[in-house]
């Protein structure tokens, strides 16, 4: 067998982040083997990002060593970085030069000749499908190619070693699909590939699996033999009246669930026992595991308890952290009142777009697009990057006017009354606008001032935001600090301070650890419930079954318009018998694409 | 260090120049738009001065007195009846400064008494009144020693100073302000936009992505150096040609010695952008600090509108850190009084010094590591 291409042996690193000095890596050993794709996973703060800069020879262990390819990291880094290809979170390309540009940079950078050059463009060139835009400026290029882009630059030389920290957040998933069949590729010929990641279906691609928590390894292993030990715990349930969202938080609830997640027609359910714990009116089915249940059930609970793999599965109770968001007996309650009026929401739309139009110049980013929400929906906005989601739900916002077409929001028209629909509306941007140097007490009493809150009502509403996000316990922290979760906590609880009817979130879950979007959900899913409409963008396909209605968007026009059900069901073939979200998704916009190519 | 490295890098660099309207504003508009500014519009001359003038009896000694103000390019005499409406002309700022010829004026010349001349001055701006009281007495000696010349007589007064101006005869501050105004533009470009650019590489995660690449750092170094040098020099060069040919300075010293004082200027304006942007690693922060410790000094306390010898003794000691003093005397000398090699020589020698210790800094704390 072949040594293994990265080696980290008994490796600390510490940061100083103000006063206070964290260990990113705890005492990691990890063996990463030659000619495989091994990704590394783990919740926010796990070190995966240090761990890349540590293989890379851009940080030094402060104990330990790190082998790449042979060579120690801490004396021969020049060695180390003529052997490996390494991309950035964000990777490094010269906005303001072209693709070709970027390319020929790179590779006068990393030595390769003329002869060899001509080659090597148009091999990569057209792995990535960039050919096309070889004369564009990288800054103009969608979010998937830049990632392509990036990815070329960082093959140019044939790495023997691929170091890819999170290449697809923030991506499509044809995107998405792209990459990964350039990094299988890769392995194909021989090249060894380390790559984090955030969605957990991705890590199903990988060879091996690294599984850090707060700087530790927890396991590594195949993704196969993570979820091996579930085989029998899974369950698909449906109830014919419940809807999938309802009958998610009734199960959340009951004893003995691990995990609870709305896919498909029903809610997949992940057991600590074998014994489906079925009540009335409910159809449980056992289906097979995967990864993303391993990795919940392996994270939910304490990472110390759960060290010895598998085996934290049948231990302690899981998912405590999650449960305590969300009080069952207010949902419970909640569901009543709504059986009551027949499980429907009420019948008037609160959003309603007719022929909405916007130009940036001559260009139409967004085509005549029409839809109508109503009141306590949750309500999907997905596309490709440059679909015109974004500006279509800036319009929304009241953030961007509209070329032409009506826009009604809360009942009130978007030309006309714009601050009055925006007292109306609460908004989550992609990167929470929190004031970083702020305390989390300083923030909410900001934004209750912001939205003109007086009196006891200030009061009430600034009490209502630190018990909902229980976030008591860190009322004097500076909001900077915060880790991610809570950061997307306080920044909810700062645009839900002036109640608003409708909710707008611009993909608030990017970048967001599996567990984090769990709560997060199921937070979003109590406000709906509770009334409030809920407007969303995302790039998690998963995410989408957590919706009521949603649009597909594609180059400015919608494509697809219905429940998550209804939607895959347009793609649903023979060949394909029951298609996923992702599926249906890039099935849909790559037949309007090709569609789109033939008409011009 | 590999040419083929540095040559992409090199190249990189200029593309983005050439394509960034920031560093087009900075490197080009900004200089031209300052040399306009100082060459046009800043003047510390007194010309054409509004000067009230107030005759109590007009005399021929009187209009004598005042026809020789009349032709003096620096004032522009106006007549006002009576003393009380000369000062309300002065309180309105409508003039500058009173002479009040009173009316004993001729009879105690003629006497031989010392014919009094009252004169007001407006002292708001300290500079200007001086220089408007130094003209004054000057044009006042003068007339009395015509006066006596004509006369036959000598002149009462023991000592007569006569001065003569060196070096910028026409005492035109254009003259020595725009050559000044080069250190000021080479800063700019030198450490400014360095500072800038390299910042600019942090924020956006470019330098990470070089510096995983087998790239060195000397090579990253000197990649930026190459194209900023080329791009000082041309602002120089600029510098120059609208000195001599738009605003008439003249050159007295030696071209090539100027190149090449300039040449060392520049590294050390570089070698100061590079050592701002290893440790302010965002472009608010790099951007202050070039301000604050580069370009506001050189505007400053490098003599180039202010004469350092009129600072205070701490501000004076100051001024010897600022790298543009040494630069402003060589220009200033250079273009007004020749090759004084002893003034190129020894400001040069503290040029290449500053250069050295800011290279030596900038070199030992850029390595290729992220922490």
């Amino acid at each position: 067998m072949e040594a293994p291409a990265l080696v980290l042996d008994a490796v600390h690193k510490r940061f100083r982040q103000g006063k206070q000095a964290v260990e990113a890596i705890k005492g990691l050993s990890v063996q990463v083997q030659s000619g495989r794709i091994t990704g590394l996973l783990g919740p926010d703060g796990a070190g995966k990002t240090t761990l890349m800069r540590l293989a890379a020879a851009l940080l030094l262990p402060d104990a330990g060593a790190v082998r790449v390819l042979g060579h120690d990291s801490r004396h021969e880094a020049a060695a180390i970085q003529r052997d490996i290809g390494y991309m950035p979170q964000r990777f490094g390309l010269y906005e303001d030069l072209s693709v070709q540009e970027n390319l020929a940079l790179y590779a006068d950078l990393q030595g390769l000749d003329a002869t060899q050059r001509a080659a090597r463009f148009d091999e990569l060139l057209r792995l990535t499908a960039l050919g096309p835009f070889g004369k564009r400026r990288a800054g103009d290029l969608s979010g998937g190619m830049k990632q392509k882009l990036g990815l070329a630059c960082a093959l140019l030389r044939a790495p023997r070693l691929l170091l890819l920290d999170e290449p697809t957040v923030g991506v499509d998933p044809i995107s998405r699909r792209e990459l990964w069949s350039i990094i299988k590729a890769m392995r194909a010929q021989g090249v060894t590939v380390l790559v984090s990641t955030a969605y957990l279906d991705e890590a199903e691609l990988c060879d091996d699996i690294v599984l850090l928590h707060r700087g530790e390894l927890l396991a590594q292993q195949s993704p196969e033999a993570f979820y091996a030990p579930l085989v029998g715990h899974c369950y698909s349930v449906r109830h014919p009246a419940l809807r999938r969202r309802q009958l998610q938080e009734v199960l959340r609830s009951r004893a003995g669930v691990v995990d609870a997640l709305v896919q498909a027609d029903g809610v997949r359910v992940v057991l600590q026992g074998k014994q489906p714990l079925a009540q009335v009116g409910e159809d449980w089915q056992p289906v097979p595991p995967r990864f993303e249940d391993a990795f919940v059930s392996l994270l939910a609970t304490d990472g110390e308890s759960v060290a010895q793999a598998g085996a934290g599965v049948d231990a302690t109770p899981v998912l405590q952290g999650n449960a305590q968001g969300i009080r069952p007996a207010a949902v419970s309650l909640d569901l009543r009142l709504r059986g009551n009026d027949g499980g429907e929401q009420g019948t008037a739309p609160v959003i309603e777009v007719h022929e909405l139009r916007r130009f940036f110049g001559s260009f139409e980013a967004v085509k005549s697009v029409e839809f109508s929400v109503q009141r306590g929906e949750v309500f999907g906005l997905l596309g490709a990057n440059g679909a015109g989601k974004s500006t279509t739900f800036r319009m929304l916002c009241g953030l961007l006017p509209a070329s032409s077409g009506t826009l009604r929001v809360a009942g009130m028209d978007l030309r006309t009354a714009r601050a009055a629909a925006r007292a109306r509306i609460g908004y989550v941007s992609q990167r929470f606008s929190l004031y970083g140097n702020l305390s989390v007490a300083q923030n909410l009493a900001f934004f209750a001032s912001a939205y003109g809150l007086g009196g006891a009502r200030r009061k009430a509403r600034l009490d209502w935001a630190q018990r909902e996000f229980e976030l008591t316990a860190y009322l004097d922290a500076g909001a900077a600090e915060l880790p991610l979760g809570f950061k997307q906590r306080l920044a909810l609880a700062c645009a839900l301070m002036h109640e608003p009817s409708i909710l707008f979130l611009d993909e608030p879950t990017s970048g967001v650890d599996p567990l984090a979007r769990r709560e997060f959900w199921q937070r979003i899913n109590h406000l709906a419930e509770s009334g409030v409409t809920v407007m969303i963008t995302t790039h998690f396909m998963d995410e989408a079954e957590y919706c009521d209605h949603l649009v597909l968007m594609s180059l400015g026009e919608i494509l697809a318009f219905g429940s998550p059900q209804e939607i895959r069901a347009r793609v649903k073939t023979a060949a394909m018998p029951d298609p996923s979200m992702e599926d249906a998704f890039i099935g849909l916009i790559q037949a309007h694409e090709a569609q789109t190519r033939r008409a011009a | 260090m590999n040419r083929q490295r540095l040559r992409g890098l090199v190249r990189k660099e200029f593309l983005q120049i050439l394509r960034d309207p920031s560093a087009i504003a900075i490197a080009f508009v900004l200089p031209v738009f300052l040399l306009l500014l100082f060459g046009y519009g800043v003047s510390l001359d007194a010309h054409h001065v509004p000067l009230a003038v107030v005759v109590d009896q007009p005399t021929a000694q009187t209009s004598n007195f005042i026809g020789g103000l009349q032709q003096s390019d620096f004032f522009d005499p106006r007549h006002y009846p009576t003393i009380g409406a000369a000062r309300t002309a002065l309180m309105q700022r409508q003039v500058t400064g009173i002479v009040w010829l009173r009316g004993d004026f001729s009879r105690d010349m003629l006497a031989g008494k010392t014919a009094p001349v009252a004169v007001w001055v407006d002292g708001v701006d300290a500079n200007n009144a001086n220089i408007l009281l130094g003209y004054l007495q000057g044009m006042w000696q003068n007339w009395l020693q015509l006066q006596a010349d004509q006369a036959g007589q000598p002149l009462a007064i023991p000592v007569v100073a006569e001065s003569r101006i060196w070096f910028n005869p026409a005492l035109r501050s254009r003259d020595f302000l725009v050559p000044g105004l080069i250190a000021v533009i080479m800063t700019l470009i030198g450490a400014l936009l360095t500072a800038l650019v390299v910042a600019r590489e942090w924020e956006r995660g470019t330098m990470e992505a070089l510096m995983a690449s087998p790239v060195t750092m000397g090579e990253i170094l000197l990649g930026k150096l190459v194209p900023y040098f080329v791009l000082g020099m041309g602002g120089m060069l600029l510098s120059v040609a609208m000195a001599v040919w738009l605003f008439a300075v003249p050159l007295v010293g030696s071209f090539w010695l100027l190149l090449a004082c300039s040449a060392l200027f520049l590294l050390v304006a570089l070698g100061m952008g590079l050592l701002i942007s290893t440790l302010a690693k965002n472009q608010f922060v790099a951007a202050q600090v070039a301000v604050i410790v580069t370009f506001l000094p050189a505007f400053i306390l490098s003599g180039f509108i202010f004469d350092i010898h009129s600072m205070p003794a701490v501000v004076q000691f100051l001024t010897h850190i600022v790298a543009a003093r040494y630069y402003v005397a060589i220009l200033q000398t250079l273009f007004l009084a020749g090759n004084v090699w002893p003034v190129v020589l020894t400001n040069s020698a503290a040029l290449a010094l500053m250069a050295l210790i800011f290279f030596g800094i900038a070199r030992r704390k850029s390595r290729k590591r992220l922490d």
